[in-house]
């Protein structure tokens, strides 16, 4: 459910219309009282709140990452190269993003509709190495229901994955609606503010990397 | 409606509005024609308005605090004699558990959700909220939780493992029947509402202050307000994951509770009360804001030490994240961590008790008129106080050990949520009914209504003080006469009284529901400032036109409105007040400076289409139909994108050509570059 949440805050961008306006003369954007604009400013509380989500989750794992069934738990699971590798590609796209960003401050549309699609096309990749994670690990006999550990991994990275996944529907609606001219207010805006949340998402990673895979259970 | 007005320029002196011809949409930039009725259900259930959203929060809590206290009735009717039969046991366990749940979750957080929307837009001067559709998708989700939730009656039975769900007995084998699943996927959608509510009324008052409305000169109430969002942010996520946990352990054979395959049980506790202790002050801090600003105009006398009343209710914020323990005194967390909790909780009386002093120092030496929201707020003060005093017996570890699941817990929690947010409620219930609805409600009805409330609920609530130190457990659903005791202390006969004081109560609530209807047949018209109030929403018309203030007025002090109206003209500590000028004409000045031109956000459909997704969602889940849920989850998609591409303020393309100009008050399209 805090999915669709995501996807509200980001469908917020053109919510800010000139209502509140001093003076209202429907023209631009009024400025706000802390000058930032309400989008970003809901945006950061949004992802404030996304921390005490993935926090409880972690929480839940790091109590039950001990509680597995013999020869299925974290030390003999994982395959740490592998997820080396595929948290490398998402972690570039973070790069990727960033251009993206630059360039639509620049108002250069050509170059953010590429760094958006390459950086969509890393999630992908991210994701796509999830789902063959998951599946050799359930080949394994690691199904959700296995044990303690399995059920709080798959509820931790799971959310993760489907983080991911939101984060690239938004960054391919982006990428179609800037085609299609459809972005109602501030472009620029809107590219940083999903670059906001995808940078988020891949923060979220590096603490569930380090818990999960790095430290020897 | 997208209304662009031009208000009459003449001094208007009488609330009287004049509808204004208004231009509408004629083309969308979207996937629908924009909705662009004025009138008429459309007029509400499309709307973007905070204050019809508001009004909409306000109606639906009531009607489920009608519904919860209508289920208080059947316990304390059960328990009214020994060998009760009008509940079975299994039905009231349903009936408590679902008393608690819609008191909480469906009255007293919407409630305050929507007064702050009403209001605190209105306090700030600011014409709508930073986000108008994601405010309106809130309340269409808190609304669409509380059906699910209660959905639950007529599929097979209501949750019956109490508010706080304790695991494992709230797990498939101890309540096999479907409750448990409507309320936790329920909640997860009044969650949703909770959470966008928040981050939009946070960046409301962040961001949209009328000039000169500094954050030390905001009303106590909008303080309130904001340290209850910030509570909601970073609370709703937590029990977000434990209800997911929770459904993945029902439908999906997860075994995160299940002691069996080795889990912790505590874990639930810990994420529940984590989230259930900033509960208690989310469900509170927004009365103790409305107390804060009925008290001084009743008093004629600015609210005793402002900053002490704002710093002590963050500091309520940040200490109710660290005392979620206590709840858990009486199941072995160890001496070092009940010892931490204990002071923590402790330390939390201070800020509390800061208020109380406040408040009271406040009425010393006013000038107190006893109208019926000076007599709620007063009787918030009183009964709080009870209640607060017997929550510092619980930080006492090893007397709440004692007290833990007994009725003494049941007498603490009412006097502090009934007495604390119930009675807040009603004071501003009466102090802003004129603003919202531009009638008072009546003054003769509101004593009876009151009086009965108060000796209801001290009726009620009093003798379970009694009854839990003698030892009578909470949740037990039936009494015999052999073992209730004998004398003064004799369990049957105190339980009788709480239950003849439960239906005074309700006799209370009724007479509000009498005043509400008697009001609007037989109300006259409410004067412009009824209170001779002290705050911003007052410099408006009653009740407010939809663009709130024809000029965003420009604040220089706090209790803005008081000081426009009064010139002190005492010397030194002597405080002599003389009235410079009448509410009417506060407002004529305002009006005379109106806005050439105002741009409102228009209705929209898509707040209502994406909330009405998530029930499909919820229910393909709890029946373990999958596809209804990828159909539900693929329609809420659709919705996010044909709301994602509808601009929030309907372009000036969108519009009729400007009507004529008649010399009136006059509408005509804004054009921008």
């Amino acid at each position: 459910m805090s999915d669709a949440a995501t996807l509200e805050a980001q469908v917020a961008h053109d919510d800010h219309g000139d209502h509140g306006g001093h003076g209202g003369n429907g023209a631009g954007h009024p400025p706000t009282t802390t000058g930032l604009s309400h989008n970003k400013l809901g945006m950061w509380l949004f992802l404030g709140s996304e921390c005490l989500l993935f926090g409880g989750l972690i929480s839940t794992y790091m109590l039950y990452r001990g509680r597995a069934s013999e020869n299925l738990g974290p030390d003999q699971i994982y395959d740490l190269p592998f997820t080396s590798v595929s948290s490398f590609v998402l972690l570039m796209s973070s790069l990727t993003m960033v251009l993206a960003v630059s360039a639509a401050g620049r108002k250069d549309v050509r170059n953010v509709k590429l760094w958006l699609t390459v950086t969509a096309l890393l999630g992908a990749t991210f994701v796509g190495g999830q789902v063959y994670e998951f599946t050799s690990f359930y080949r394994e006999g690691l199904g959700f229901t296995t044990s303690l550990f399995s059920s709080s991994f798959y509820a931790l990275t799971g959310f993760h994955g489907v983080h991911v996944s939101v984060g690239i529907i938004m960054l391919l609606a982006v990428v179609g609606m800037i085609s299609r001219d459809r972005i109602p207010g501030d472009r620029a805006e809107v590219v940083e503010l999903v670059g906001l949340y995808w940078h988020f998402v891949d923060i979220v990673w590096i603490v569930i990397f380090t818990l999960v895979y790095l430290i020897p259970a | 409606m997208a209304i662009i007005e031009r208000p009459a320029t003449e001094p208007v002196v009488a609330p009287t509005p004049t509808p204004a011809p208004i231009v509408t949409p004629s083309e969308a930039f979207g996937t629908f024609r924009r909705p662009v009725e004025t009138t008429g259900w459309r007029a509400w259930v499309f709307t973007v308005d905070h204050k019809k959203i508001g009004v909409m929060y306000g109606a639906a809590a009531l009607f489920f605090f009608v519904v919860a206290g209508l289920e208080a009735l059947l316990i304390r009717a059960q328990l009214a004699g020994p060998e009760g039969t009008v509940l079975s046991a299994d039905v009231y366990n349903q009936m408590f558990t679902m008393h608690a749940t819609t008191m909480i979750f469906l009255f007293a957080i919407p409630m305050a959700a929507g007064l702050a929307n009403y209001l605190v837009p209105l306090q700030i001067g600011a014409r709508d909220v930073a986000f108008p559709r994601i405010n309106a998708f809130g309340f269409w989700c808190f609304l669409a939780g509380g059906i699910v939730l209660n959905l639950s009656w007529f599929l097979g039975g209501a949750a019956d493992g109490g508010w706080f769900m304790y695991q494992p007995n709230a797990s498939v084998p101890f309540s096999p029947t479907n409750g448990v699943d409507f309320w936790a996927l329920g909640l997860q959608i009044a969650g949703i509402a909770s959470l966008t509510g928040a981050i939009n009324l946070i960046v409301t008052i962040l961001n949209m202050r009328a000039p000169g409305m500094s954050l030390m000169r905001m009303p106590v109430f909008t303080w309130m307000i904001l340290v209850t969002q910030f509570l909601l942010v970073f609370a709703i996520p937590v029990i977000t994951v434990a209800f997911f946990l929770l459904t993945f352990q029902r439908s999906f054979d997860a075994a995160f509770f299940s002691p069996a395959a080795g889990a912790d049980p505590l874990l639930w506790q810990h994420l529940f009360w984590i989230f259930g202790h900033p509960e208690v002050y989310i469900l509170v801090l927004p009365s103790f804001g409305i107390v804060s600003e009925v008290l001084p105009v009743f008093s004629k006398k600015p609210l005793f030490g402002y900053p002490f009343v704002v710093f002590s209710g963050i500091a309520i914020g940040f200490l109710g994240w660290g005392v979620w323990a206590h709840h858990m005194f009486a199941s072995g967390l160890g001496p070092v961590s009940v010892a931490v909790f204990a002071t923590a909780t402790m330390a939390i009386a201070v800020p509390t008790g800061v208020k109380i002093i406040n408040w009271t120092l406040t009425m010393w030496g006013g000038k107190l008129r006893f109208t019926t929201a000076m007599l709620f707020a007063m009787g918030l003060v009183v009964q709080f106080t009870i209640g607060g005093l017997s929550g510092v017996t619980h930080s006492v570890a090893p007397s709440d050990t004692q007290q833990t699941d007994t009725y003494y817990i049941v007498a603490h929690f009412h006097y502090v949520l009934f007495g604390g947010s119930v009675l807040g409620f009603f004071a501003g219930f009466y102090y802003w009914w004129p603003k919202v609805f531009g009638k008072c409600l009546s003054e003769r009805l509101g004593r009876w209504n009151f009086w009965l409330m108060i000796i209801g609920m001290n009726l009620t609530f009093g003798p379970m003080h009694i009854l839990g130190l003698q030892g009578q457990p909470r949740r037990m659903y039936i009494w015999t006469t052999e073992r209730s005791g004998e004398g003064f202390f004799n369990l049957g006969f105190w339980n009788l009284v709480s239950s003849i004081g439960a239906f005074i109560l309700a006799v209370g609530v009724l007479f509000f529901l009498t005043n509400i209807v008697h009001t609007h047949r037989k109300g006259a018209p409410a004067p412009l400032d009824p209170w001779d109030a002290r705050t911003l929403e007052w410099i408006t018309t009653n009740p407010p036109k939809e663009h709130n203030f024809d000029r965003v007025p420009t604040v220089s002090h706090l209790d803005e409105f008081f000081h426009r109206k009064y010139e002190d003209v005492g010397e030194g500590d002597a405080h002599d007040l003389r009235a410079v000028a009448t509410a009417e004409e506060v407002l004529a000045a305002e009006q005379a400076q109106a806005d050439a031109q105002i741009h409102m956000p228009s209705p929209s459909y898509w707040p209502i289409v994406v909330a009405a997704t998530l029930p499909v969602i919820a229910l393909g889940i709890i029946y373990g139909v999958y596809i209804v849920s990828i159909v539900g989850a693929l329609l809420m998609v659709f919705g996010i994108f044909g709301w994602a591409m509808e601009p929030g303020t309907a372009p000036d393309s969108d519009f009729d050509p400007s009507p004529v100009d008649d010399g009136g008050p006059t509408t005509e399209l804004v054009r921008s570059e």
